[in-house]
């Protein structure tokens, strides 16, 4: 059943918080719950649905249904694909709600990488019984050095430059200064993020997302429901996902996962990329975001480099703002996973609750998009279109 | 920025549908898996062929040739810096390795590299990949 009009997104809630150490991974879980619960209007007893990912501690929905006190749950989801979890879980709950499963879906995210002392640089371990992690364990493949030769094949196909990598983090720089949760709030320059440390050729510090202690929640509901409650509506329009891998061998590094799902999602939506004025752009890296911006149809392949110069993406500048929360390279990456924020911000920009320095003025329509995993190597990708309802 | 130092590396996980690959590596050899059914090679190596959902694969000994499809070297946040790459390989897949035994500021896309082996500190023989001179 599809996603479009049949279920809204009605409450939405970023931790302030970028350092937890005095946390728990379930407290976090539970404070954004609530805080998104009451964005929307509604309860605890309200909830129906629960979705979480990997991040979740315990047996994922098993431990947090209890722990949360949710006592009439008929829907439960624990899709992981990564930091794009939380874009799929929306579009499950969504189809879900269609169904007549559940009417209020309550999805969280949490994690304290900052605290527990993750980097990007680290292998991120994985069971033994992987397959994949068994053959490449020897080649220590960490999310730096898979996305760096994504970067690396970009730039040697299409004339890709540095500098136009940088000015995707300058975007998200000017943004970040009007968020005071931010992590990195300072406006960088083109050679401030190329003066930074080269960490694996060629991407810089400043090409690299933020590890933060944080969180996220997203409530969505029948549509009855979201006219019931005193917010603005927003509604799903179209949403699609997928994985991406080695393909038995034949890697193409040039293009993602979401080269399948931005085709679905817009189709379901039944509107174009040129419709698009606002897009929240999964920004673990630089170049994650370039590639998604060509595979979601914004320019064509190749193009990306050109698309994203000169501050394009800044809101109030080009034909298309992204991020502007300051995203995961200057905002938030809660638990090094970054969909939740990504809904969270398009949300906050169709309701005309982002800052007034970077809200786009009368959006109809945002995207959302979001990677999860390696680019490089294997990944979930997933695209949510959305729109408000006046 | 050379390695003088061979980068320490982690020992993979030896299992069932991978032991044979590890055991060729050992004596040297690197192998692939071919499909009799579609009759393409796939790499990582599974008993059931990820291009046609066949169960007749088999073991093909690659020549062990090939170039540089991208690379990165990390420099910083580990003990000792490594080239990382995915080397396309003249039977037609792209496999993730090192490259290793040349200076890795001069490594470039389209370098033609063969394999070499390089034993993990457990000494099991690992492929990577050096510049053919």
């Amino acid at each position: 059943m599809s996603a479009k009009s049949n279920a809204c997104i009605a409450g939405i809630y970023e931790h302030p918080l970028r350092v937890a150490p005095n946390h728990t991974v379930a407290q976090l879980h539970a404070e954004v719950a609530r805080g998104a619960l009451l964005d929307a209007g509604l309860s605890l007893n309200d909830v129906d649905g629960y979705f979480c990912a990997g991040d979740a501690p315990g047996m994922g929905p098993v431990s947090m249904v209890d722990y949360l006190g949710l006592k009439k749950v008929s829907y439960l989801d624990s899709t992981d694909i990564g930091g794009a979890s939380y874009l799929a879980h929306v579009s499950h709950a969504a189809r879900a709600i269609a169904q007549g499963q559940c009417k209020v879906a309550l999805i969280t995210l949490a994690g304290r990488p900052k605290s527990e002392g993750s980097s990007g640089t680290q292998v991120r371990s994985q069971h033994a019984s992987a397959p994949d992690f068994a053959f490449e364990k020897p080649y220590s493949p960490a999310p730096l050095n898979t996305y760096a030769m994504c970067a690396m094949r970009h730039m040697f196909e299409f004339g890709t430059t540095s500098e136009q990598l940088a000015w995707i983090k300058v975007a998200a720089s000017a943004h970040a200064q009007h968020n005071p949760h931010a992590l990195l709030r300072e406006v960088l320059t083109v050679e401030d993020v190329l003066s930074s440390p080269m960490i694996a050729d060629p991407l810089h510090r400043a090409d690299c997302c933020v590890v933060t202690d944080s969180g996220g929640a997203v409530i969505v509901v029948h549509p009855d429901i979201a006219k019931s409650l005193k917010r603005p509506v927003v509604q799903m329009l179209g949403a699609a996902e997928s994985a991406k891998g080695q393909m038995g061998g034949k890697v193409d590094l040039t293009y993602s996962g979401v080269a399948w799902t931005g085709p679905r999602a817009f189709a379901e939506a039944g509107i174009s990329p040129k419709q698009i004025r606002y897009a929240s752009i999964y920004d673990s890296f630089t170049i994650t975001v370039l590639i998604q911006l060509e595979d979601l149809g914004f320019c064509k392949k190749g193009e990306g480099g050109r698309f994203v110069e000169h501050g394009q993406l800044i809101a109030g500048k080009g034909s298309l703002a992204f991020n502007t929360d300051g995203g995961g390279l200057c905002n938030n990456h809660p638990g090094n996973r970054g969909g939740m924020t990504k809904i969270i911000e398009a949300v906050r920009q169709l309701r005309g609750e982002a800052h007034p320095a970077v809200q786009i003025p009368h959006l109809e329509f945002a995207l959302a998009s979001g990677i999860g995993g390696a680019l490089g190597t294997r990944h979930g990708a997933a695209t949510l279109i959305m729109g408000r309802v006046s | 920025m050379s390695n003088i130092l061979n980068v320490p590396l982690p020992s993979p996980v030896i299992n069932a549908e991978n032991k044979p690959f590890w055991e060729a590596a050992q004596g040297g050899r690197l192998l692939l898996k071919m499909c009799s059914a579609c009759n393409e090679p796939h790499f990582y190596p599974r008993t059931i062929c990820p291009h046609c959902g066949s169960d007749q694969t088999r073991w093909v000994e690659s020549s062990g040739k090939g170039e540089i499809y991208s690379f990165t070297v990390m420099r910083r946040g580990v003990e000792v810096p490594f080239a990382m790459a995915y080397v396309s390989l003249e039977e037609g897949i792209k496999m993730l390795t090192h490259i290793t035994n040349c200076d890795f500021d001069a490594i470039y896309i389209g370098q033609p590299v063969k394999v070499v082996m390089q034993e993990t500190q457990e000494g099991q023989k690992v492929p990577l990949f050096e510049p053919i001179a």
